[in-house]
């Protein structure tokens, strides 16, 4: 197995650290991680993406010019890399702020309220792990228990009481993934 | 067997110079390698190990305090980007004249002048040919794996001490700033004054003992006689460094048809190209040289005698593709690709440009 994703959105959003979140449990789950971020003059405002790469192999390129796995959390970073989803790929969008929703017939889309389910939820730093979540659902690269060793393992020690609010917030995006174009 | 953890490779730079009983570090803050100073100073290391954490003024000043500490025998390095190793050039200079080991680690970013802060490997010529005045070399590795960044610390250190010269982990915003695991080293002790004494006293200067001469750290000589002599030495030296200390890794060499020639992570991209051209029916295999200087020549000249060409694919405009042609021996096609600005290059650009400059497709 190997997944290719791409995290992209805005700097603020929590995109590197969902990322971080991501490649931990990977090792959690004992397979290959890289984690490649965006980095430099970005900021809160700003554009972000991470490159995230699981598998049981070595891994050779961190750097990619395509992806089994889009997350698009913003319109500019649709507009860059929604033909970058390899033909039979995934891309999970939060419609919040985007204006031209994907048009691609070869991949399969789904869509996470994550915006308006981190505000239900109470806290909208939250919305990354909503958005974890949702992709979990599509594609079950790790298990929730490594989730939580990664929160673990990511957060320090004086932020673990914040670990069941997190997973409430995976759990919830896990529940609430809709797809909107099916291909497979 | 050491921690695993998941680390950026910057802040692995910082862990491995702790645990490999490193005396001290010099800098001054520059992006894409600030972390390795943030990580050094989190750590506080001289409560642990006693090892010294100092930011200079400058990269200037950085540099001569490495020179003046590791004229004491004490294990010291500095780190910086691109513009800030061209404002060490003349220390690093002075430091190879003076024959005095240390670490310099370049976290190359875009040029010239400013340039970019996004990746780049277009310090190649000053890192293997100089980059300060005169005659000399330093010993050049290049890492192409967070892991690396780790090995080639104590590594480094080694090669450094073993020929009293300065050793360089040549690197880039890529392997600088991404996460991957790593087994991280165990603990190495601090050398003791009394072992930098028994190791190097016939050259170290903390202070004369009665028991023997005084010990000079410079690198002036006006008796051109006895200049030249010094000169002799050094490229003895490293005529030694080109027989016994060469590195460098094969990837599918033996049935390869064309070959990529890449170090650092432009080689990592090289591998997946590696891959993409094997799917399509493409044998290519990938020579990295891990040691830029030494260079390793004689693989590349057996395989010139193999393959029908190779390309060499590096993050500048053409650097170390001058070295692999003269190793090549103009048998064989030996062309170059590279992006620059701070781009990095896509596998199927490798790809792309393999079909197009080798295969003529």
């Amino acid at each position: 197995m190997t997944e290719e994703i791409i995290i992209a959105g805005f700097g603020g959003q929590g995109v590197l650290s969902m990322g971080k979140i991501l490649a931990y449990s990977g090792v959690m789950a004992n397979q290959e991680v890289s984690w490649f971020p965006s980095y430099g003059p970005e900021m809160r405002g700003g554009t972000a993406n991470v490159t995230v790469i699981l598998s049981d192999n070595r891994i050779s390129s961190p750097v990619l010019n395509e992806y089994d796995t889009a997350i698009i959390l913003n319109q500019q970073s649709m507009d860059k890399f929604e033909q970058h989803v390899k033909p039979g790929g995934v891309l999970i969008y939060d419609p919040n702020g985007i204006i031209h929703p994907p048009k691609r017939a070869d991949i399969n889309i789904y869509k996470i309220e994550g915006t308006l389910i981190a505000a239900e939820l109470g806290n909208v730093k939250t919305f990354n792990m909503v958005v974890l979540g949702a992709y979990l659902k599509a594609k079950p690269v790790v298990k929730m228990e490594s989730v939580e060793k990664g929160l673990e393992k990511s957060l320090p020690t004086r932020h673990h009481y914040l670990i069941p609010m997190n997973l409430q917030a995976v759990q919830k995006g896990f529940e609430s993934l809709e797809l909107v174009h099916g291909v497979s | 067997m050491g921690e695993l953890r998941l680390m950026k490779g910057n802040e692995v730079i910082a862990e491995a110079a702790i645990r490999c009983g490193c005396d001290g570090y010099f800098g001054y803050p520059i992006t894409p390698q600030s972390e390795i100073m943030e990580t050094l100073m989190d750590r506080e290391p001289w409560n642990e190990t006693g090892m010294v954490v100092l930011q200079a003024e400058s990269e200037i000043a950085s540099i001569h305090m490495v020179h003046g500490a590791a004229g004491s025998g004490k294990k010291v390095m500095t780190s910086s980007s691109s513009p800030g190793i061209s404002l060490m050039a003349e220390g690093i200079s002075y430091i190879a004249g003076a024959e005095l080991p240390c670490l310099i680690v370049n976290v190359q970013r875009g040029g010239p002048g400013l340039g970019t802060i996004q990746p780049s490997q277009a310090d190649y010529f000053q890192s293997t040919k100089g980059g300060g005045h005169g005659d000399y070399r330093l010993i050049v590795l290049a890492p192409s794996s967070v892991q690396e960044m780790n090995d080639f610390v104590e590594t480094g250190f080694k090669l450094a001490f073993k020929y009293r010269n300065p050793a360089m982990i040549l690197t880039d915003g890529v392997i600088g700033q991404m996460m991957e695991k790593v087994v991280l080293a165990d603990y190495i002790p601090r050398v003791t004054d009394e072992e930098i004494d028994r190791r190097h006293g016939s050259w170290v200067t903390n202070g004369r003992k009665p028991h023997r001469e005084r010990n000079i750290i410079t690198s002036l000589e006006m008796d051109s006689l006895k200049m030249e002599q010094n000169n002799i030495r050094l490229q003895d030296k490293y005529a030694k460094m080109e027989e016994e200390d060469v590195l460098f890794e094969e990837v599918q060499c033996e049935d390869a048809e064309y070959l990529l020639v890449a170090f650092g992570s432009s080689a990592r991209i090289c591998q997946k190209a590696v891959d993409q051209c094997r799917e399509k029916g493409i044998k290519v295999g990938l020579l990295r040289p891990i040691t830029l200087f030494p260079f390793p020549k004689k693989p590349i000249a057996a395989l010139a005698k193999q393959v029908k060409g190779m390309l060499v694919v590096e993050m500048n405009a053409g650097q170390m593709v001058e070295d692999v042609q003269l190793a090549a021996g103009c048998m064989i096609p030996v062309k170059h690709f590279g992006r620059m600005g701070g781009i990095i290059p896509s596998p199927a650009e490798v790809v792309e440009a393999l079909e197009q400059k080798l295969i003529g497709g």
